[in-house]
């Protein structure tokens, strides 16, 4: 049963059906997916979501689409890590890691909002499907276009490194490089989109993709056992992923899943590209847009469209924002690796490293539940810890020189 | 040809009538949709309608102002 209602405008409310476009004529505003969750009331149970498959679906009258997905229809359901050797070297008492550093089928979130953006593109019948990336949304958009048998094509930067090229080339997308400064891009973008009917998953069908953000909310509260954590540490890009966050949460109290936990939600940006943890630090609602020069590049948006709407969440919820250095996101990846085994790309490494920084200044306190959104993998992003990890140690085919490796080993320990 | 975009103001800017310029500058008609100003900065969001040559050559003395243009989405590219 869909019980989405329209799409309405975040800024002046006024409500649009529902067809393939995202700001509003009167004001420019973005437009949201609104739904009638009354129509939900005694019906959308806890038992009836876990009678169904472990896919981000199981909650699917909560997403923007008709019936059943056509893209994308194992996505989702990542783990919910308890991270106990990371709590003792945070010196916190419930911390949790939800990984989507191993999400189906492109490690990453973005697989979430895509399958939900392909699957409403299909529905609206588009046969071709397109996106401007320089990384992860790239890759997801190209496999699963292919997996759909959609046409798809991909506009990168004319410069992107080679390895992420692959990422999205071997799905066999149409691979567009532009050269161009970083706001011609985006403008060129803006108007394919609108030239030649396709569906551009940021631009035509942004509201319908930026809800698939909300299943990853949806799986952390199901996954702490129907309860929403006290703390939740988000990366922002754009901010999107904030505020989807916080309104899976609102829905899940309105629709009497949850408790409400007075989860207070905090942004985690990279040193080099943070205009709106900048934002929230200076107490102001204005997003100054800055050029960007981070190794987190999945983070590095520049003039964050929904960085108004991620600050006034996280001030609402009582959360706060902060951002780390290039450093400090190293040595947050290395602690997350060394700890629980789980490689996370440079964004990952915001998130722990900004998560440590707010324990550390007492804004999270130690004794509450936590939550860390990892939202991609390490091998993405291999480039940025190459020179910060140990290189092998080199020695002959013999078992006396590994006796010798060893003991050396030993007598550096335990110096 | 009609462009919607969004004119960011900063510091140095924001008190200059820098639409009103354009538009004497520029045979276009321009339509503001959406404002905040502040003291720092300030967002609009403009409409800009005239010939395809005039409108491009208004977005490039734009930028020369010191005005940052963006399409109404802004951030279209994504990590």
């Amino acid at each position: 049963m869909s019980i989405v209602r329209a799409l309405k405008c975040r800024e002046c409310g006024q409500e649009y059906a529902i067809e393939p476009t995202h700001v509003c004529e009167f004001c420019f505003g973005p437009l949201e997916v609104v739904y009638d969750y009354e129509k939900l009331e005694g019906i959308f149970t806890r038992e009836l979501i876990e009678s169904r498959p472990q896919t981000m679906w199981r909650y699917k009258e909560l997403l923007p689409i008709d019936g059943e997905p056509t893209v994308g229809a194992q996505n989702g359901f990542t783990p919910l890590v308890r991270a106990r050797n990371l709590e003792k070297a945070l010196g916190v008492s419930e911390l949790y890691i939800k990984n989507d550093s191993v999400c189906y089928p492109t490690l990453s979130f973005k697989d979430r909002v895509v399958s939900v953006a392909l699957s409403k593109a299909v529905e609206f019948g588009f046969k071709t499907v397109a996106c401007a990336s320089t990384g992860n949304l790239a890759g997801s958009v190209a496999a699963n276009a292919a997996a759909a048998g959609l046409e798809s094509y991909v506009f990168i930067p004319h410069d992107l490194e080679q390895g992420k090229v692959i990422g999205a080339g071997i799905f066999g997308t149409k691979i567009i490089g532009i050269n161009g400064a970083y706001d011609d891009v985006n403008r060129l973008c803006s108007e394919v989109a609108g030239k030649y009917g396709w569906a551009f998953v940021n631009v035509n069908v942004r509201p319908f993709y930026a809800e698939g953000s909300k299943s990853y909310g949806y799986e952390i509260m199901e996954q702490l056992g129907w309860r929403a954590p006290k703390h939740v540490v988000v990366p922002m890009a754009s901010g999107s992923l904030c505020t989807k966050i916080d309104k899976a949460i609102k829905e899940f109290i309105k629709l009497g899943l949850i408790e409400d936990n007075d989860t207070a939600v905090y942004g985690a940006q990279a040193t080099g590209c943070s205009p709106i943890s900048r934002s929230v630090k200076e107490g102001s609602d204005l997003i100054h847009p800055v050029k960007a020069d981070t190794i987190a590049k999945s983070l590095a948006i520049g003039n964050p469209a929904d960085g108004f709407y991620a600050n006034r969440v996280i001030r609402e919820s009582g959360g706060w924002s902060e951002d780390v250095s290039d450093a400090e996101i190293v040595a947050a990846m290395k602690l997350l690796a060394e700890t629980e085994g789980i490689f996370t790309e440079t964004a990952g490494g915001v998130t722990l490293g900004v998560t440590k920084k707010l324990i550390e200044q007492g804004r999270i306190p130690r004794d509450e539940s936590i939550v860390v959104c990892i939202t991609g993998n390490g091998l993405k992003t291999q480039e940025a810890i190459v020179d910060a990890i140990d290189k092998p140690s080199i020695i002959g085919p013999s078992i006396h020189e590994f006796d010798d490796l060893i003991e050396a080993e030993s007598n550096k320990l335990a110096a | 040809m009609k462009l919607r975009v969004y004119l960011t103001f900063n510091e140095d800017t924001v008190r200059e009538p820098v639409i009103w310029k354009m538009a004497r500058e520029f045979d276009v008609v321009t339509n503001i949709r959406t404002a905040e100003v502040k003291d720092h900065m300030g967002l609009v969001g403009l409409e800009i309608e005239g010939n395809d040559d005039v409108v491009e050559a208004a977005i490039v003395w734009l930028k020369q102002q010191g005005v940052q243009v963006d399409p109404i989405e802004q951030n279209v590219i994504e990590g």
